[in-house]
């Protein structure tokens, strides 16, 4: 291994991160659905390729990328709402296997929609004009998009932390998912609780969809592969719990950028040997509950 | 109640009036003469990827064949003879492949087969035609194809190799740009083809490989492989992968700031790849391909299959995979005219004999191995188009057909 010196290492410890820091955004949604409303969202992906799509239409109407930051969270988190209200509500109570069947179905239609409205071949997503460029960060150069990500990242867990722990609503919203019908009996609209979280969740999805289009293009397809990525993340920090899918996450990160450096062809299943590991030494994952899938 | 009985009428006598037609039918000279136009049609099979990451240049391909197929017909076929093109999805799947194909020669009796968009694919197919003794000419890249374990008489091969093009932009690259090499390279055959002739013609000009860093098909991020390719400082990285992958990997290591300190070259530079990823992606990269539409201001046949293309199809321009759709079918079905017979021998002999310039200068197939020797245009990312969208690369070189660029018949395995 010749050239491997100490910048290398931290460079790429860093780019793992950096990584790590675009599964966090992903899978946290996800998470957030699944600890909250027990429902194994298959639609994640699409609304993040919904995401990057909006983004890509207000930027051709001759929006900005800071702007589409706020307006593709709140357009594609209002989709979410309908969805939650009139396709995943008529659902509750009839077990896990329903509203994971519903979304699965959704995420079809959703992307041979984007498909007939955008074509099949992708679209370029140019990197804000900002952000471009690579920046020395004392180790080597490092692009300027991806710190950027990074700094959203913690922006987003911040603010989800501050909102879910801080708040009334954030106590309501805890309580809801630990026992709704004592939540349900203090007088509480837990309906309307749900409907919000789930906007929440596919808003943020949209965001990271937002993110990740100046890295990797557009496609109808785009939610896919990272649909099973996050859910990797998930299930290795423990289904539902936020703060195991952030940990996961940036794990998941570091080990792709380390297996990259040694074994560049395993890269990809180096995160699926991970899961493997970790649900054979801890089946719930790090912080997950045992019995919330049955 | 009525009612009922009402409809039951109607259905009944309308049976009687369908029947009878059918008798009439049956008993016409017109149903013989219908059933010898339906045998009397030369029959293409097609199997392109139409679904998968490579539809949108399966579904080029197609637009390119029917021209071929529309100008063979105007042309009065042959002998009257019309040709039609039958298309089957393979869905980037050997197994796939290998059944619609067999399908396509049991089943609907195709004359010819021509198609397939991977290296492995247009293996699987070949399998199956050189097996019932079918020409088949394949339009996706691959070295294996030439070789004599695959290779047999019946096999065509129209598109370009990855020994030659890799080769190409290499022997333009090395003098220009260094000799210190870094590959990016995708892990599959294609990928390790595209290395190796890029290593078989740097030989010439002393290049070192620093790295060859192999990535798995269908990556979304790169940027962990790029910080030990930037740590090497090579001359050149050269990003031997096909497809979104390259896309992506172009885009990411733009925004590594990599194309500042080293030269980013490709074996092959995608019409649609360009225009799916845009000009940020792509800026400053040199490589190779079979075919661009711009080569029409000094090349009159471009000028026409473009203009035919365009009339066609609302006005797009052909993509390279396109045009290889277009020679492949339009190469058979000289033949068969020239041979005046659809005999598979009489055609093969015609094939080989054929010096034909359909779309892009001068080509003709190799008698060893049935490649097609044919110019490699050496190319560079448009940082602004200036004739439309379409405009999106200069063609900076033009390799001439040469067979001393392919590898020899004997390293194939053929004998002399």
């Amino acid at each position: 291994m010749a050239g491997l010196s100490f910048d290398l290492l931290a460079l790429q410890l860093f780019t793992g991160v950096a990584l790590g820091a675009i599964y966090v955004l992903f899978a946290i949604g996800l998470s957030l659905i699944f600890g909250m409303l027990t429902v194994v969202n298959f639609a994640h992906g699409a609304f993040f390729m919904v995401g990057a799509y909006v983004g890509l239409f207000l930027v051709s109407l001759g929006g900005n990328f800071w702007l589409c930051l706020v307006a593709v969270p709140l357009i594609v988190g209002t989709i979410g709402l309908v969805v939650e209200r009139f396709l995943i509500r008529p659902l509750y109570g009839r077990g896990i296997d329903y509203p994971l069947l519903l979304t699965f179905g959704l995420s079809y239609v959703m992307v041979e929609l984007v498909r007939i409205a955008f074509g099949k071949s992708g679209y370029p997503f140019d990197t804000p004009e900002l952000l471009q460029g690579a920046v020395n960060i004392g180790i080597g150069y490092f692009p300027l998009y991806r710190l950027f990500i990074i700094g959203v990242a913690v922006a987003v867990l911040l603010g989800l932390w501050l909102f879910l722990e801080r708040t009334s609503f954030g106590l309501i919203i805890r309580a809801g998912a630990r026992d709704p019908q004592i939540v349900r009996v203090l007088g509480v609209n837990v309906a309307r609780v749900w409907l919000f979280v789930f906007g929440i969740g596919t808003g943020i999805a949209a965001l990271a969809g937002l993110l990740a289009a100046p890295l990797q293009g557009v496609i109808p397809e785009m939610g896919s592969t990272i649909l099973a990525e996050a859910f990797v993340v998930t299930v290795v920090g423990g289904m539902g719990s936020i703060g195991g899918a952030v940990i996961a996450g940036l794990l998941v990160g570091v080990v792709v950028s380390m297996t990259s450096l040694f074994a560049p062809e395993m890269a990809k299943v180096s995160i699926f040997a991970l899961m493997a590991i970790v649900l054979l030494i801890r089946p719930q994952g790090f912080f997950g509950r045992a019995g919330l899938m049955s | 109640m009525t009612k009922r009985n009402g409809s039951k009428l109607i259905s009944r006598r309308r049976l009687l009036t369908t029947a009878s037609a059918g008798a009439v039918l049956a008993a016409s000279p017109f149903r013989i003469n219908l059933l010898q136009a339906q045998e009397a049609t030369i029959k293409v099979g097609f199997p392109v990827p139409l679904t998968g990451p490579y539809g949108t240049e399966a579904q080029d391909q197609v637009r390119a064949a029917q021209v071929a197929i529309e100008e063979f017909n105007e042309g009065g076929g042959l002998n009257g003879r019309k040709a039609e093109l039958l298309v089957r999805d393979d869905k980037l799947n050997p197994g796939e492949a290998a059944t619609r194909t067999l399908e396509l020669i049991e089943k609907e009796k195709v004359n010819f087969v021509v198609g397939s968009l991977s290296a492995a694919v247009q293996l699987a197919v070949n399998n199956i035609t050189k097996e019932r003794k079918v020409i088949f000419n394949s339009i996706s890249q691959s070295d294996t194809i030439n070789e004599a374990s695959d290779f047999s008489r019946y096999t065509f091969h129209e598109a370009l190799n990855p020994h030659l093009t890799a080769g190409a932009v290499g022997r333009y690259a090395f003098p220009k740009f260094g000799k210190k090499v870094a590959f990016l390279t995708a892990d599959y055959a294609y990928g390790h083809e595209m290395v190796r002739g890029f290593q078989a013609a740097g030989k010439a000009f002393g290049v070192e490989t620093l790295v060859d860093i192999r990535h798995p098909l269908g990556m979304t991020d790169f940027s962990a492989l790029l910080p030990r390719i930037q740590a090497l400082k090579p001359d050149i990285l050269c990003i031997s992968n096909f497809g979104r992958d390259q896309q992506i990997a172009l885009k990411q290591a733009t925004d590594f700031g990599m194309k500042k300190s080293m030269k980013i070259v490709a074996p092959v530079l995608l019409y649609t790849g360009r225009v799916a990823a845009g000009a940020q992606a792509f800026d400053g990269v040199i490589g190779g391909t079979s075919y661009y539409w711009g080569i029409e201001d000094k090349i009159a046949s471009a000028k026409a299959f473009n203009d035919r293309f365009r009339k066609m199809h609302s006005g797009k321009v052909p993509s390279d995979y396109g045009a290889l759709g277009y020679g492949g079918v339009r190469t058979l079905l000289e033949g068969a005219k020239a041979a005046g017979s659809l005999d598979p021998d009489k055609v093969i002999e015609a094939v080989e004999a054929l010096k034909y310039d359909y779309y892009k200068g001068p080509q003709y197939y190799r008698k060893c191995d049935h490649q097609s020797v044919q110019s490699v245009l050496i190319i560079e990312s448009k940082a602004t188009p200036q004739k439309g969208d379409a405009d999106v690369f200069n063609v900076i070189e033009t390799e001439a057909p040469n067979d001393a660029n392919l590898r020899s018949c004997e390293a194939l395995g053929h004998k002399a």
